[in-house]
């Protein structure tokens, strides 16, 4: 009994299995709800499995399969959209906001707390009020514009296919500025304020201090935070779902909606796998890059 | 004179640009407000004016109540997301202090690995990991969430927290070891005491997290009256006849407002946990 005591309280002692043992609960839930669900996806991709049951294997069909089909073409022109076109609008409205919020001014806490709600509440819910916002019937903004006498017949912000990429890609910019303010102000409150003083004294404008100061010390923040809002853009889900599922007629699928549609709704689990795997190599290089750069950083 | 003009000044570079992204980022928020306080009828009078209340109603309120499964949708959120939260904090406490403090076989492998971790989305995922909660038996069932929610939350929530017990001086420890005190008497007598802001954020990010997440919750654990908040307003109040609006966004107003009531009192520890390390919430 003694011997059974010391020996697991050296265990418990020693650095090198104390530091195994203590990482053991995380890396079981990630083994066993990540790794394994990621390599099983691989497999299913690989077979014609449908819900509940296992197919048998096809190979690389569903992936050829794919390039073929003309829905997921339009996927992946939109994720592409989506994923890239928004990130430019939020990192710049970001900045601005980051700028802005970085000035002394009175209840500058509750003004930081308000602004970064529509990062922090529950997008699902948050979505449905830009889903009301673009209601062919309801929306605020066409009652307005036929006010101000722009507009005759009420906007059709989801409904129209031409329009609809337009509008998730505005409810993503919004959800997504705070993200990029609230990231670039952590950035510009390390900037030491001597260097600003300093080179004010210099005679540097504006313009020059926004340039030569601000900017060194926040250029890797921003690329942090625009590699990550890529990732996640790719990635995303929710919005898309809650605003349109996808439609009109595929115009605002993405790779998340398209393998919940193929692979849940259309109980085609493999091809949806299959749909899922193709953002893989597409995450995996903004994540070497992003991983290189914080190595190098360190 | 120059205070005049430096008035002017702040007008145009703070208040005015400030103006615009209150109106921006708010806008949404104050829509859903208004329209959960109005009664049904008042949104089709066209000659109100959509943007303000002409008359004040919580029948929105009462009718989530009475009429709809909101308040077991609420229990169910509040069960997820604190035993989520409560088990994720524990992994990443342990977690975070090995790979802060502790020279092991694989430390570095593993710091990466979690890292990484941090970055696999959740809809590269779902549909093999809904194969795994079948074969477990727990598909809707609160273990569904409570299980898979972690992977979501233990890689940033661990990185967080080795940031936070690098910043303990290691002195602090070596006394106390030289003073009898095992590894793990430290980590819980010392080190968690002097972590509070750093284990708070970290629980803040994580409840918050649990609270808003959407697609396993949609697809793991919503049958019947076993959905969360979101996954139950989304898909059980949005109808086919166009008088749920208030309803609708009633709920959502509520569904936000405890999320929005802990940032606004957490907020400085929120800003401060984020330049610890990268960020999500």
């Amino acid at each position: 009994m003694r011997g059974t005591a010391v020996t697991s309280g050296s265990l418990l002692e020693r650095e090198s299995s104390l530091g195994v043992i203590l990482m053991l609960p995380g890396a079981l839930l990630l083994m066993l709800f990540m790794a394994y669900p990621f390599f099983l996806g691989i497999w299913l991709s690989l077979t014609d499995s449908g819900i509940g049951r296992m197919g048998s294997f096809i190979g690389l069909r569903n992936f050829s399969d794919l390039l073929t089909d003309t829905i997921f073409h339009q996927t992946a022109w939109n994720t592409l959209i989506y994923g890239m076109v928004t990130v430019p609008f939020k990192a710049a409205l970001g900045l601005g906001l980051a700028l802005v919020l970085n000035q002394h001014m009175r209840f500058s806490n509750p003004v930081r707390a308000a602004v970064m709600m529509p990062w922090i509440v529950p997008t699902a819910l948050s979505t449905l009020g830009w889903f009301m916002i673009f209601d062919p019937v309801f929306s605020p903004f066409s009652w307005l514009f036929k006010h101000l006498g722009l507009i005759k017949q009420n906007i059709n912000f989801l409904g129209d296919p031409k329009l609809a990429i337009s509008s998730v890609c505005l409810a993503n910019i919004w959800r997504g500025t705070p993200f990029f303010g609230i990231t670039i102000l952590a950035g510009l409150q390390a900037v030491p304020n001597e260097l600003h003083e300093a080179a004010a004294i210099d005679g540097a404008g504006m313009w020059h201090r926004f340039r030569h100061v601000t900017v060194p010390h926040i250029k890797g923040v921003v690329l942090i935070a625009t590699l990550l809002s890529i990732i996640w853009t790719f990635a995303d889900f929710q919005l898309i779902y809650v605003l349109t599922k996808g439609g009109p007629a595929n115009q605002t699928h993405i790779f998340g909606t398209y393998a919940y549609q193929i692979g849940l709704s259309a109980t085609e689990i493999g091809m949806g796998a299959a749909i899922a795997l193709y953002m893989f190599p597409i995450l995996a290089v903004f994540a070497v890059i992003l991983l290189v750069y914080l190595r190098r950083e360190e | 004179m120059i205070g005049s003009e430096r008035l002017s000044n702040r007008l145009l570079n703070i208040y005015l640009p400030l103006v615009f992204y209150v109106l921006f980022l708010l806008f949404p928020f104050y829509w859903m407000t208004i329209v959960s306080f109005k009664p049904t009828n008042d949104l089709f009078e066209l000659k109100f004016n959509p943007f303000w209340i002409q008359q004040f109603t919580l029948e929105n309120y009462t009718y989530l109540f009475r009429e709809t499964a909101f308040t077991e949708w609420l229990k169910n959120t509040l069960i997820v997301s604190v035993v989520s939260t409560t088990l994720s904090l524990t992994c990443s406490i342990f977690a975070g202090y090995a790979l802060a403090r502790l020279r092991f076989p694989g430390s570095h492998f593993l710091g990466v690995g979690i890292f990484l971790a941090y970055l696999v989305p959740p809809t590269l995922l779902f549909l093999p990991l809904a194969q795994v909660i079948a074969m477990l038996g727990i598909y809707n069932t609160y273990w569904a969430l409570i299980l898979t929610y972690p992977t979501q939350l233990i890689p940033f929530a661990s990185w967080l927290l080795m940031g936070y017990f690098r910043t303990i001086p290691r002195e602090i420890e070596e006394s106390a070891m030289a003073d009898g005190c095992s590894r793990l008497q430290i980590l819980v007598r010392m080190i968690l005491p002097l972590s509070v802001p750093g284990i708070l954020s970290a629980g803040i990010f994580c409840f918050t997290l649990c609270w808003n997440e959407f697609l396993y919750a949609l697809i793991f654990m919503s049958s019947g009256p076993m959905k969360t908040i979101p996954v139950g307003v989304v898909s059980d109040l949005i109808k086919a006849d166009t008088l749920f609006w208030g309803s609708l966004m009633a709920a959502a107003v509520l569904g936000s407002f405890p999320i929005a009531l802990i940032y606004s009192f957490f907020v400085k520890y929120y800003v401060s946990g984020l330049t610890a390390g990268a960020v999500k919430g």
